[in-house]
């Protein structure tokens, strides 16, 4: 009888690359001001944010993803026909189907490259990380390019007090690919949906149509976010720390979901981070790009820090479903 | 061991005082946490956070929009213990 052959691959993976596009206006605090009767300090205080990224009309997540995948095969050192799989995370491309990455692999030179989009929201890129990991351990593929990308943007109510003055547009992008070492832990991942209305879009497609809602954008319950984001989210940090078999003490870099700067804090308090750990602050300057945030917050780490390539990072991102994901990898 | 409206009143200014800066003298009971001490809504999620554990009691996410002022809070503290 013959004997059905079964996939395997390499014991370990680690992040090759990371390549990131942001928006290409700068916009300050004093340009969203007005409709919630705000101001600059007001939002400094309540976000620690600056200036977010926003992309032109012109630009779409598509495009933001494409010139970030392009950064990181570059640095890769792989040719894009290396590439047999290409995964994005995403909540803001408007168009349901076709998916960014089928698009983007074609654009990068990855075609025929396995391609599809998930929705995690600001923990999209923890959870494809994972997928990437798991799927060339597996044999099922042999390097991946994983993109977090958001044109959110487009889906901001400039009234709305509650995220829409956070959010920014960007993509981050990375290339995983097998490894004689250990590069990327053990995923904590999971999620709750007893608590889907703490943050999420404020209105579906079909009542837009129908006349029944205006255009549909994200809404956040801010302060139930920020319990959750910040004591849940620890105690998931803390657990795939020791997954990893590593301490707070070990780690080069912590890089939280970029949701706003009072989170950073408080989560980095919590998890009693030495100083010697540095921690991804981005969110000043490029605001809150959800799925976006891990992969670009890494890029300025590493631009900013060079001297962290080789190091431990955790990475933790949490979002609207609410889920999560966390793991520490190898800083490329 | 219960902890008497005196001392909620007392650990919860402790609380405040870390979080804000604010002198805990500042803190008496008809004070409102928005308008006389400018508490903004995630410091305010924080000195929950901080209550729940110091007087182990549990301060719901639906409850806190409820907690107007110092003495509110320190009544649900105080009826949450027993």
């Amino acid at each position: 009888m013959t004997t059905l052959k079964q996939a395997t691959g390499p014991a370990y993976t680690r992040i090759y690359s990371v390549g990131a596009a942001r928006g290409e206006n700068a916009v300050p605090n004093d340009d969203l001001i007005g409709p919630i009767d705000s101001s600059d300090e007001w939002i400094r205080q309540r976000t620690g944010i600056i200036t977010r990224t926003r992309a032109v009309p012109e630009t779409d997540a598509i495009d933001l993803s494409t010139a970030a995948a392009a950064e990181a095969i570059e640095k890769s050192g792989l040719a894009p026909s290396d590439i047999d799989v290409v995964i994005v995370a995403t909540i803001s491309n408007p168009k349901q189907t076709p998916s960014v990455s089928a698009i983007v692999a074609d654009r990068v030179g990855a075609n025929p490259a396995a391609a599809y989009d998930i929705n995690a929201a600001c923990a999209g890129y923890a959870y494809a990380v994972a997928q990437a990991d798991a799927l060339i351990r597996a044999g099922a593929a042999k390097n991946a390019l994983v993109i977090g990308a958001e044109k959110l943007s487009d889906i901001v109510d400039p009234a709305d007090r509650s995220i829409s003055f956070l959010l920014g547009d960007g993509a981050g992008a990375v290339v995983i690919g097998p490894s004689d070492t250990p590069g990327i832990s053990a995923t904590v991942w999971g999620s709750d949906g007893s608590k889907s209305d703490a943050v999420g879009m404020n209105h579906t497609l079909t009542e837009f149509r129908d006349g029944q809602a205006p255009w549909p954008t994200l809404r956040q319950e801010g302060p139930t976010v920020f319990r959750w984001a910040v004591w849940e989210m620890a105690k998931v940090a803390k657990q795939a720390l020791e997954q990893a078999g590593v301490e707070a003490a070990d780690l080069a870099a912590f890089i939280p979901h970029q949701a706003n700067m009072r989170i950073v804090d408080e989560f980095a308090k919590q998890l009693k981070l030495p100083e010697t750990t540095v921690i991804a602050r981005d969110i000043e300057t490029t605001g809150n790009t959800s799925a976006a945030s891990i992969p670009l917050a890494t890029h300025r780490l590493l631009e900013e820090h060079p001297e962290l390539s080789g190091g431990l990072a955790l990475q933790i991102g949490f979002g609207a479903g609410l889920v999560f994901g966390a793991q520490v990898v190898v800083l490329p | 061991m219960a902890f008497s409206n005196d001392e909620v009143l007392a650990g919860l200014a402790e609380l405040i005082t870390d979080e804000t800066g604010i002198d805990a003298s500042e803190v008496a009971l008809e004070k409102s946490f928005t308008d006389d001490l400018d508490i903004d809504s995630i410091s305010m999620m924080t000195i929950v956070v901080n209550a729940e554990e110091k007087f182990g009691v549990t301060i719901p996410d639906d409850e806190v929009k409820n907690l107007k002022t110092v003495g509110d809070a320190v009544s649900f503290i105080v009826a949450g213990q027993e």
